[in-house]
């Protein structure tokens, strides 16, 4: 697996290269940058309200101006509300945005990457790349910057105030401020440690879950029930003692943070109480000295926070920014783009139509992530119209020529001619569009029959689909359905067998007349009727088409006009049904074992 | 068997075994904690007024004899240092009780997940096979995890914060009315109107933080669904309307949590102008008291502490008691679980001699009552030390078969009864039955461990030969040479992906290394080729012995004297002790060379017994089986011109194709 971090450090945490997704919000980022600091402002002016009235209604005894003091008070009240209103709106919108933004811009790059990506990582390591780490960027250049904005500002006015009304006492304070700085990032550095620690250990348990309910059968009859209870006791006892361990040193945290405040508190007492007596200092003043001594803590832990917070998210970024770097192995040239248009704008006036012949001149080739040849000199003529079967044992690599002649992959050396032409003269989407292909796992996706099968042809009216579904008997399943053409197929198909599934794919993949089909037929068993069905429904579709069957049942091998046999990844045998069996090697090897296993059913079949 | 719940309250009682004590000591904490945060204040008030000012203090008793011993307000007035130490030793204290609040709430909710995990995963294990089979997989886990994970926030925070705000509410409100009964009624009138708003805003905010999340889990279907179908997505040149989907719904999604955004954004800042509005009314009046010489300046300023201490977790109790509704929905899920009816023996199982002969007695079975049958009125007998083969295609039954006789399926009294030595299973202790018998599932379950430790899974203690024994019989010894790490390679999501061969060889030698009298093979040979398969049956018939892996007649006769020498074969023993050696063997295979070779056939379809009998019988029957016996020779026979292949024909065909490989993979046409 490629996905265990491929990634490279970035300077300044990475934020450099997703700046550009922040660009279009700009604007709204300064608003609220100048509004959160306005808001920090105010939270740092209120104290000064209560030392005007401690200096002046309390300490003089006169009501005089409270009605101005009120009506100020309000006044400033309504403008941090407003301002704290806007500037979290603000915050929200860029980081939907940018969320958004990185969302669609990732998600795009990956529908023009190619099949070696998708091998390579898992289907739920890519997932995550689209769905969090984008969220966790679009939180970074939104609440992130807004925080820092609020304390880095907060504290500065608390000083500049403090320094203003009272220097000496305010120096006593800022000496303050490095130890507890230096205090709460050591605890923030060894709690990031084992959080990660306890995360690990979550996921071994829910993966102990997994097992202990996948895997029942199999724990039954082996009669390791108590073991496999032991074991995950043993889990459960380890995530107990590190997320205590945790729990400990956040606790020495907060206990500690709090205390440093306490602290602050009696220098400013101390201090403070002595400049007030003498009469230096009004009562009042001390008292916002107190309050500031008691408030600063906070912001410096969030503060640093946040950068803990900016130094996790760079690991987003760097994965982020990977994914968007990582170019396809299959690329149009520039000239083909001009002429054919990209995956997104098709070009589609210039497209050409296309018969279906195709040639492996000289092909060799490789995986890229593999290193043996499995293609050596391979050159084949396939006419217009001729069915090629490929058999062979399950992981045998049978998908590979199929893959050449999609473009998933292209000829490490050696041509794929199409209709006499390079295929790499004309877009991958061209060829596509000629292209009809019936996975082995039939994959639907979740919407109605008639989203499904819009999906081999966008403009299909109901009459067409209809057709095409009657052609391989898949109307009558659909008709089952209850809804129609308008039947929900659920997630993935899950309301639908794996046999009525295949039909329907079959339908899709023939809908637009495609002049290639790509057939891979399933391994899995499906009832009698079905397969019988299926077996029809092959022998329909393929005729007049150019078609290459990674095949799995005796009918469409025998029928084909070639052969293929791969072993170990290799083309070992090539010919007609006949003559293969005439050479008694490993086509015949295989087919035997097939031909058993087919004929039982039919003589369970027979006996009944 | 663990005791069931009649409750959910004694579920949760259970749960709370152990870590209830816990959380009573963090409670007390954090009850002391509010009260020394709640000292300072005090602290402020007397400095300010009576060291500072001249005001006669008006301490309590006990502070004011300490204050006379060292030496009377004088001194105080002169130091004020003596002060602030009083500030940080009451702060130490209040930080030794902070800590120990946290300590004691997160010791009792992490004993208290782990409780409950514990509980959940033992009795999982315990379940009936047929219990979890009916529900879903990745429903159970997140009932085990996330629902788990909701209750324990229930219990050890949302709980405790709601405790920790009320007690300090409570005494801070106490303190206030102390100060002055006046000005704490004034500020006090805003703390119903606070929670409730905040509590009818969270309340109404829910049916868009749903919203919102559904939208999430849609955008993430599409984008898993492309993912998954990247295939089709790029043979039907789909990605422009995938993209277009994508971003659609995207849309929609950034919709959905901009309005929950602005909700919330609203939500705190009209809640910072209540808190405001309430500050300003506490100032004022305040200031009105202190001008008619209600309070002094340090009441004045020890009130507002006081005020400001409550204000943000007043704040919050409404949005604790509105997240606590979601604990309950948790607590039914988990529940449901619980109530899951665990595997039971009869009171009088117990162990049985297991070499000896099976017998399915009139056996019928179907899954659910509105279900099928799947087996009809089976009848046969498997003698002991003898080789069963059943023939069958895919629904005749005959995996159920075996699942019953594993008792992964509990057979009723009404239909039937399956004996092993004349012993009715049913009373026979099912860990006895089930070490006993090894049973070899088709698609066997390999557990995310290295192979040597999948191999000894139920051993306690095991010897490196033993599994390299029990591989070699399986004839896997090939296959891990063939790994890097060798019997130390990791199996499963982590390590190496085994093909489905390799799979079922491993769960053989994993079977054999419980040495079981009884051995069920259920199709598990279906994905080796055919002399391997071959091969693996000769070696667990004959070479057992031979190899070092004694196969006892039942673990009864653990002290009885078994042949255990490795230097003989199976064959040179003496004929009794071979046969008690040979451990009675169900093949299921629709491979007629390997069912050719067992003691007896039998032939299940649609659920009953079509034939049984030895090959020869079979073939003279003219039924099933001799068709199938003629088909797959014939098919022999047209490839190979032989009715039976040889170990070296096999060969020869094999190297046939390897040079043909070597001539066609060099260009064709």
């Amino acid at each position: 697996m490629n996905e265990n971090e491929k990634t490279v450090r970035l300077p300044w945490f990475g934020i450099p290269k997703v700046l550009p997704y922040a660009k279009k919000y700009a604007k709204l980022i300064v608003i609220m940058m100048l509004l959160g600091a306005l808001t920090s402002v105010i939270d740092s002016a209120f104290p000064l309200f209560h030392r005007y009235a401690l200096n002046h209604y309390v300490g003089e005894g006169v009501l005089d101006t409270v009605a101005v003091f009120a009506a100020l008070y309000v006044g400033i009240l309504l403008v941090q509300v407003a301002a704290n209103f806007i500037s979290t709106y603000l915050s929200s919108k860029v980081e939907l945005g940018v969320g958004r933004d990185l969302k669609n811009a990732a998600f795009t790059h990956l529908q023009t990457l190619s099949f070696s990506y998708f091998n390579q990582n898992s289907v739920g390591y890519v997932h995550a790349r689209v769905m969090s780490d984008t969220d966790l960027i679009g939180t970074l250049l939104s609440w992130r910057i807004m925080d820092f904005v609020w304390n880095f500002s907060y504290i500065v006015c608390v000083f500049v105030v403090m320094l203003t009304i009272n220097r000496s006492l305010a120096f006593v304070l800022l000496m303050l401020v490095p130890i507890a700085a230096l205090f709460i990032a050591l605890f923030q550095k060894k709690l990031i440690g084992l959080n990660r620690k306890v995360r690990e250990i979550n996921s071994r348990i829910t993966g102990n879950f997994n097992e202990g309910i996948t895997g029942a059968q199999t724990i039954r009859t082996l009669v390791i029930e108590e073991k496999i209870g032991r074991e995950f006791e043993k889990d459960t006892e380890d995530m107990r003692c590190t997320a205590v361990r945790s729990a400990h040193v956040s606790a020495l945290f907060v206990s500690v943070v709090t205390l440093l405040s306490s602290i602050a508190l009696a220098l400013v007492l101390w201090q403070g109480g002595q400049l007030t007596r003498e009469a230096v200092m009004e009562i009042g003043t001390l008292s916002v000295f107190m309050s500031y001594a008691i408030g600063i803590m906070d912001p410096i832990q969030y503060l640093i926070e946040m950068f803990t917070a900016i130094i996790q998210t760079q690991a987003n970024i760097e994965r982020f920014t990977t994914l968007m770097g990582t170019q396809p192995d299959v690329k149009d040239t520039p000239e083909v783009l001009e002429k054919y248009g990209d995956v997104f704008t098709p070009k589609k006036e210039n497209w050409e139509d296309l018969s279906g012949d195709i040639t492996f001149e000289d092909v060799s080739f490789r995986y890229p992530d593999g290193e043996e040849l499995v293609l050596d000199h391979f050159t084949l003529h396939v006419p217009k119209g001729t069915s090629v079967a490929i058999v062979g044992e399950t992981g045998a690599g049978k998908s590979t020529l199929v893959n050449l002649v999609c473009r998933f992959y292209e000829p490490t050396k050696g041509r794929v001619l199409i209709d006499g032409r390079d295929a790499r003269e004309r877009s991958q989407l061209w060829l596509h569009s000629h292209i009809g292909y019936v996975l082995q796992s039939p994959h639907l996706f979740s919407g109605s029959v008639r989203d499904n099968m819009r999906y081999g042809k966008p403009d299909a009216t109901d009459e067409e689909i209809w057709a095409a579904l009657a052609l391989v008997s898949a109307d009558e399943v659909v008709r089952r359905m209850g809804d129609g053409l308008s039947s929900e197929v659920g997630e993935g198909g899950s309301l639908l067998s794996t046999g009525e599934k295949q039909l329907i794919s079959f339908a899709r993949a023939i809908i637009a007349d495609p002049a290639i089909l790509v057939l891979d037929e399933a391994t899995s068993s499906i009832d009698t009727v079905t397969e019988k069905a299926i077996q029809e429904a092959v022998g329909k579709v393929i005729r007049g088409r150019t078609s290459f069957m990674v095949a799995h049942r005796l009918s469409t091998v025998v029928d084909a006009d070639v052969i293929l046999a791969v072993r170990d990844g290799k083309i070992v045998e090539m010919g007609r049904h006949e003559e293969l069996m005439a050479r008694n090697g490993y086509y015949s090897h295989l087919f035997r074992q097939q031909y058993e296993e087919s004929e039982q059913k039919v003589a369970f079949a027979r006996g009944v | 068997m663990t005791k069931s719940y009649k409750t959910k309250g004694s579920l949760i009682g259970a749960f709370l075994r152990g870590s209830k004590r816990f959380f009573v000591a963090g409670a007390l904490f954090s009850a002391l904690t509010a009260l020394t945060d709640l000292i300072n204040p005090q602290i402020i008030r007397f400095t300010v007024d009576s060291v500072i000012g001249e005001k006669t203090p008006n301490l309590p008793a006990g502070v004011q004899t300490l204050l006379e011993q060292v030496g009377g307000l004088g001194v105080l007035k002169k130091s004020l240092w003596q002060i602030a130490l009083v500030v940080i030793l009451v702060a130490l204290v209040g930080a030794v009780f902070r800590y120990v609040n946290r300590l004691a709430n997160a010791g009792g909710a992490e004993r208290l997940v782990k409780t409950m995990r514990d509980m959940l995963f033992t009795h999982i294990e315990k379940l009936p096979f047929a219990w979890l089979s009916k529900n879903d997989t990745g429903d159970l886990i997140q009932r085990c995890t996330s629902d788990v994970e909701t209750v324990k926030r229930f219990l050890s925070e949302q709980l405790t914060s709601l405790f920790r705000i009320v007690v300090l509410i409570v005494l801070a409100l106490f303190f206030m009315w102390g100060i002055s009964p006046a000005l704490t009624t004034a500020a006090a009138v805003f703390i119903p109107i606070i929670v409730l708003y905040s509590l009818l805003f969270h309340n109404g905010l829910q049916k868009t933080f749903r919203k919102a999340d559904e939208e999430e889990g849609a955008l993430s279907q599409v984008a898993q669904e492309n993912l998954t179908g990247v295939r089709v997505v790029r043979a039907f040149g789909r990605e422009r309307q995938e993209k277009d989907k994508f971003e659609k719904q995207n849309d929609i999604y950034t919709a959905a949590y901009m309005k929950l955004s602005v909700l919330l954004s609203a939500f705190w800042s009209v809640g910072d102008g209540i808190s405001g509005l309430q500050v300003l009314t506490v100032v004022l009046y305040g200031a009105v008291l202190a001008t008619r010489g209600q309070i002094t300046a340090g009441d004045y300023i020890a009130f507002i502490s006081y005020n400001a201490m409550i204000s943000w977790p007043v704040r919050q109790l409404g949005r604790v008691i509105s997240q606590m509704s979601k604990a309950g929905v948790s607590v039914d899920r988990i529940w449901y679980i619980m109530q899951g009816q665990e595997e039971t023996d009869l009171p009088e199982a117990k162990p049985a001699p297991m070499d000896q002969d099976i017998t399915f007695d009139h056996v019928s079975f179907r899954y659910g009552e509105d279900l099928p049958w799947v087996l009809k009125n089976v009848s046969f007998t498997v003698k002991a030390h003898t080789t069963l083969g059943i023939l069958g295609s895919t629904g005749s039954g005959k995996s159920t078969a075996m699942l019953l006789l594993d008792r992964l399926y509990e057979l009723p009294k009404e239909n039937g009864t399956i004996r092993i030595g004349g012993v009715d299973i049913r009373e026979i202790k099912k860990e006895w039955l089930r070490q006993n018998i090894g049973l070899v599932l088709q698609e066997p379950h390999l557990f995310s461990r290295t192979l040597a430790d999948n191999i000894a899974i139920t051993q306690p203690v095991t010897r490196m030969e033993e599994v390299e024994e029990a591989a070699q019989t399986a004839c896997l010894t090939e296959t891990v040479s063939g790994f890097a790490k060798g019997y130390e390679t990791f199996v499963g999501e982590r390590g190496v992906t085994l093909s489905g061969g390799q799979k079922q060889r491993t769960a053989i030698a994993r079977m054999l290394l419980g040495r079981p009298p009884v051995m069920v093979f259920d199709d598990s040979l279906s994905a080796v080729d055919t002399e391997t398969d071959a091969k693996i049956r000769k070696a667990l018939l004959e070479g057992a012995g031979a190899e070092g892996l004694p196969l006892p007649s039942t673990r009864a006769a653990e002290g009885s004297p078994l042949p255990s020498t490795g230097a003989a074969a199976g064959s040179t023993l003496p004929e009794t002790a071979k046969a008690a050696a040979t451990p009675t063997m169900i093949l299921i295979s629709h491979r007629v060379t390997t069912l050719m070779e067992c003691d007896k056939i039998l032939v299940l379809h649609g659920g009953e017994v079509k034939e049984f009998g030895t090959h020869e019988e079979l073939l003279k029957k003219n039924g099933i089986y001799r068709q199938i016996y003629d088909i797959q020779n014939s098919g022999r026979q047209e490839s190979e011109g032989v009715n039976q292949p040889s170990p070296e024909q096999e060969n020869v065909e094999k190297s046939t194709v390897s040079e043909a490989g070597g001539k066609e993979g060099s260009g064709h046409e």
